[in-house]
């Protein structure tokens, strides 16, 4: 990491670290506080942690508790202490690793708006109804299409609609929730 | 205002403030006026349960906070304005972070109408402080202060401690609610610090113990912060098993120097004996610290072949840069009298004589020599001689950072707890001049020392005439080398002995700066004026600016070079041009 060709002398005892990094999606129940999100993205960016996807919304008004998902990449003891150092800010009530959990459903939304005609036109809307995405907007030369499901499915749409005139995309990021009777 | 009609609770924002910290046992408050807290400082002056010190600037009102909690184990109060009140106060605050202490900072705020418009004196306070505090707070309502101020102590309080910060605007502290005193549901619900640790766990780490053939005992600030229960019980533990014992730098006094146990420091500036022992240990019991870089020194040769069990508060402590065997997540005090008890009833006394053979072997090797010179005064030979003559005194010591800092840690043997304030974490220079203040505050008879270098100390020099206004006897011992020594060392052993700026060629005459600001000032030159010196230094019951003349180019040993583990030690003797060459040449890597 960022060692200059002639390598310098250092006070800090720097290693590379060779561990493989994993991605894991965390759902976060927090305090609904003003700041708390700028908190929660503050620790990320602080101690440079990645963001992959970040949603968050209220959940449940009464209770002022919102929750947030947060796709991340990191080495299992990065991911490890992503867990700690969330759960120890006040605001925050739980953090679930919903990726060792095994058992959680991922959704993501996606609106993609498509431009073009005749044959290109015909194509992206067999392709939407094969993805069972649905037409929210329409003009004479254009569609939005809503489609929801997994990242991966998302991605795979919208690689399809790129020859077909691909204008814009809007994506959510990932929610989570876990299989069965229990809540989180 | 009529009786009948007259309800205590109700008062102006400023008035919930004085009142907040008189139900919290606050005696002394540390500050600077400002605009945006003049409502404040009007409640201040029309009572008397409360005394405030003025300091000469923000950062020394943060620093004498944190050397009063460090030093009696309560939180630290500072009250600043708005603006530039508060980005001074980052320093402190990001210091008592690092080393966790509890701090309760109340900033000034301009008027919340104000807010965002980019008013006179105006910053984002809570936005700056964020990642400086554990927690901080925006009161936009007088009736929510009450609750703040309450959850504010306990945030800084409780758990790992930290500082906190309230953000009051101006209006709010105009404005007139209601108050309550402190109760439970002052607290968020989603805060529930870990005291007690986990019983099976500690079944799992007495295990260890009991087995060990050569254990060692690592503690640290933790160890303080829990109180002097947690330090009677490590010395219980200590006395109990037999292992020998070391410290980190902020844990230094929880076991005694004096003790036979005791092996030193460890880590980069530790003695040979601690780190061989941490190096080739089968079991490590990590009590209170948080494996810092200073510490491991390289992570993959970190003491290869041991068993770790980590006792720590903040479970984000634990696998953060060492993965341990057994995590135990509790307050050290608690978890260390469930240990004890399970290892009393469970174990029994191991047989480490060989371990103890192969630790004399390695003290003998008597890393913390130096040579003495008659001609000039050695900083090693300035510190002994300093902790010779206040043996058996009423004495608190404060550092400033660099290389007298490590030789006051290596030098001055620190029998109790809390009798020795240090920025660690931070490595703040000019944080030994306020945070004495601090302590002298708190301890108005003591004798409080503040082990300094000439560099540092100039850092936040201004805060002598804080000591002068308020008759605050701290004596400010200068290690003068005329260098950033620290900085010179690590020019010399990593970039070619090419000093840049590392020189400070104008010093000040600091016994003539003692008069200015109406202090005492005291000089040694030669090795044959340094008793008496600190004789009459010790004798004087005003405060002092010492400025001992030290050998201008000495370094501080043992060391552990960069990129290297702790078996790889550059002990003083060994350290001549070709050695030290060799030893950084391998570890000339990383950042």
């Amino acid at each position: 990491m960022n060692q200059p060709a002639n390598q310098p002398a250092s006070a800090y005892f720097l290693e590379d670290r060779h561990d493989p990094n994993e991605t894991h999606t965390l759902s976060i129940l927090v305090q609904n506080e003003p700041g708390v999100l700028a908190r929660v993205i503050g620790l990320f960016s602080g101690r440079g942690y990645n963001i992959d996807s970040l949603t968050v919304s209220e959940t449940e008004s009464q209770k002022h508790v919102s929750r947030i998902t947060i796709v991340t990449t990191g080495t299992p003891m990065v991911i490890e202490q992503i867990k700690h150092q969330l759960d120890r800010m006040i605001p925050v009530f739980r953090v679930v690793d919903m990726t060792l959990t095994g058992r959680s459903i991922e959704r993501e939304l996606a609106m993609v708006k498509v431009r073009g005609g005749g044959d290109h036109r015909v194509e992206a809307l067999r392709l939407a109804d094969a993805f069972r995405a649905r037409v929210i907007d329409a003009t004479t030369e254009s569609f939005v299409f809503e489609i929801t499901g997994a990242s991966s499915k998302i991605n795979q749409f919208i690689d399809l609609m790129r020859p077909l005139g691909l204008v814009e995309v809007s994506r959510t990021g990932v929610a989570a929730i876990g299989r069965g009777p229990e809540g989180m | 205002m009529s009786k009948e009609s007259h309800d205590p609770n109700q008062m102006t924002g400023a008035a919930m403030i004085v009142r907040a910290l008189i139900d919290h046992g606050v005696q002394h408050l540390f500050g600077y006026p400002g605009g945006a807290v003049l409502p404040i400082y009007d409640e201040i002056f029309q009572q008397s349960e409360v005394e405030h010190i003025l300091v000469r600037h923000e950062q020394g009102a943060g620093h004498a906070a944190e050397g009063y909690a460090r030093s009696t184990g309560k939180p630290g109060v500072v009250l600043v304005t708005s603006g530039p009140g508060a980005t001074n106060m980052v320093t402190p605050l990001t210091d008592a972070l690092m080393d966790s202490i509890p701090l309760v900072c109340i900033t000034g705020q301009v008027p919340t109408h104000l807010i965002g418009n980019d008013a006179f004196q105006e910053c984002d306070t809570v936005g700056i402080t964020r990642p400086c505090t554990k927690h901080n707070w925006l009161v936009r309502d007088v009736n929510d202060l009450a609750k703040v101020l309450h959850e504010a102590f306990y945030v800084a309080t409780s758990g790992r401690p930290g500082p906190v910060v309230v953000d009051v605007p101006k209006d709010v502290q105009f404005a007139t609610g209601t108050y309550h005193p402190p109760r439970k549901d002052d607290v968020h619900v989603s805060y529930t610090p870990r005291i007690k640790g986990d019983a099976t766990q500690i079944r799992k780490a007495v295990a260890l113990l009991a087995a060990a053939k050569r254990p060692v005992i690592y503690s640290g600030g933790g160890v303080i912060n829990s109180g002097p229960e947690a330090s009677k019980l490590l010395r219980e533990l200590v006395n109990v098993t037999g292992f020998p014992i070391t410290s980190t730098l902020m844990g230094l006094g929880a076991y005694p120097a004096s003790g036979k146990n005791w092996l030193g420091m460890l880590g980069m500036h530790g003695t040979y004996e601690a780190n061989m022992t941490m190096h080739d240990c089968d079991v490590m019991l990590c009590v209170g610290a948080r494996f810092d870089d200073r510490i491991t020194g390289r992570i993959d040769a970190f003491s290869p072949g041991s068993k770790k069990i980590h006792i720590d508060i903040d479970p984000s402590s634990i696998n953060k840069n060492i993965r341990v065997d057994v995590p135990i997540i509790g307050d050290c005090a608690n978890v260390l009298g469930d240990l004890l008890q399970v290892f009393r009833a469970e174990a029994k006394k191991p047989d480490i004589k060989a371990w103890w053979q192969q630790i004399a072997q390695w003290r003998a090797r008597n890393s913390l020599s130096y040579r003495k010179s008659s001609d000039v005064i050695l900083p090693q030979q300035a510190i002994q001689s300093l902790f010779e003559l206040t043996r058996g005194k009423d004495t608190y010591i404060t550092t400033e950072v660099g290389q007298h800092q490590m030789w006051a840690a290596q030098f001055f043997g620190f029998e109790e707890p809390h009798r020795w304030m240090t920025s660690g974490g931070l490595g703040t220079m000019g944080y030994g001049l306020p945070a004495a203040l601090g302590v002298q505050v708190a301890h108005p008879d003591s004798l409080v020392i503040d082990i300094a270098g000439d560099a540092s100390v100039q850092m936040t020099m201004q805060e002598m005439s804080t000591a002068v206004q308020y008759e605050l006897p701290i004596k400010i011992f200068i290690l003068n080398n005329q260098y950033m020594g620290m900085v010179r060392q690590w020019q010399q052993l990593l970039h070619g002995n090419r000093l840049s700026h590392s020189y400070s060629e104008a010093l000040p005459d600091f016994v003539k700066l003692a008069d200015a600001y109406g202090c005492v000032g005291l000089q040694a030159i030669k090795p044959g004026d340094l008793d008496g010196a600190i004789r009459e230094m010790i004798k004087v019951k005003r405060p002092v600016l010492f400025d001992c003349r030290v050998a201008a180019l000495e370094n501080c040993f043992p060391m552990i070079p960069s990129g290297k583990a702790h078996n790889e030690m550059l002990l003083p003797e060994e350290a001549t041009d070709e050695a030290t060459a060799r030893a950084f040449a391998g570890g000339k890597a990383l950042v």
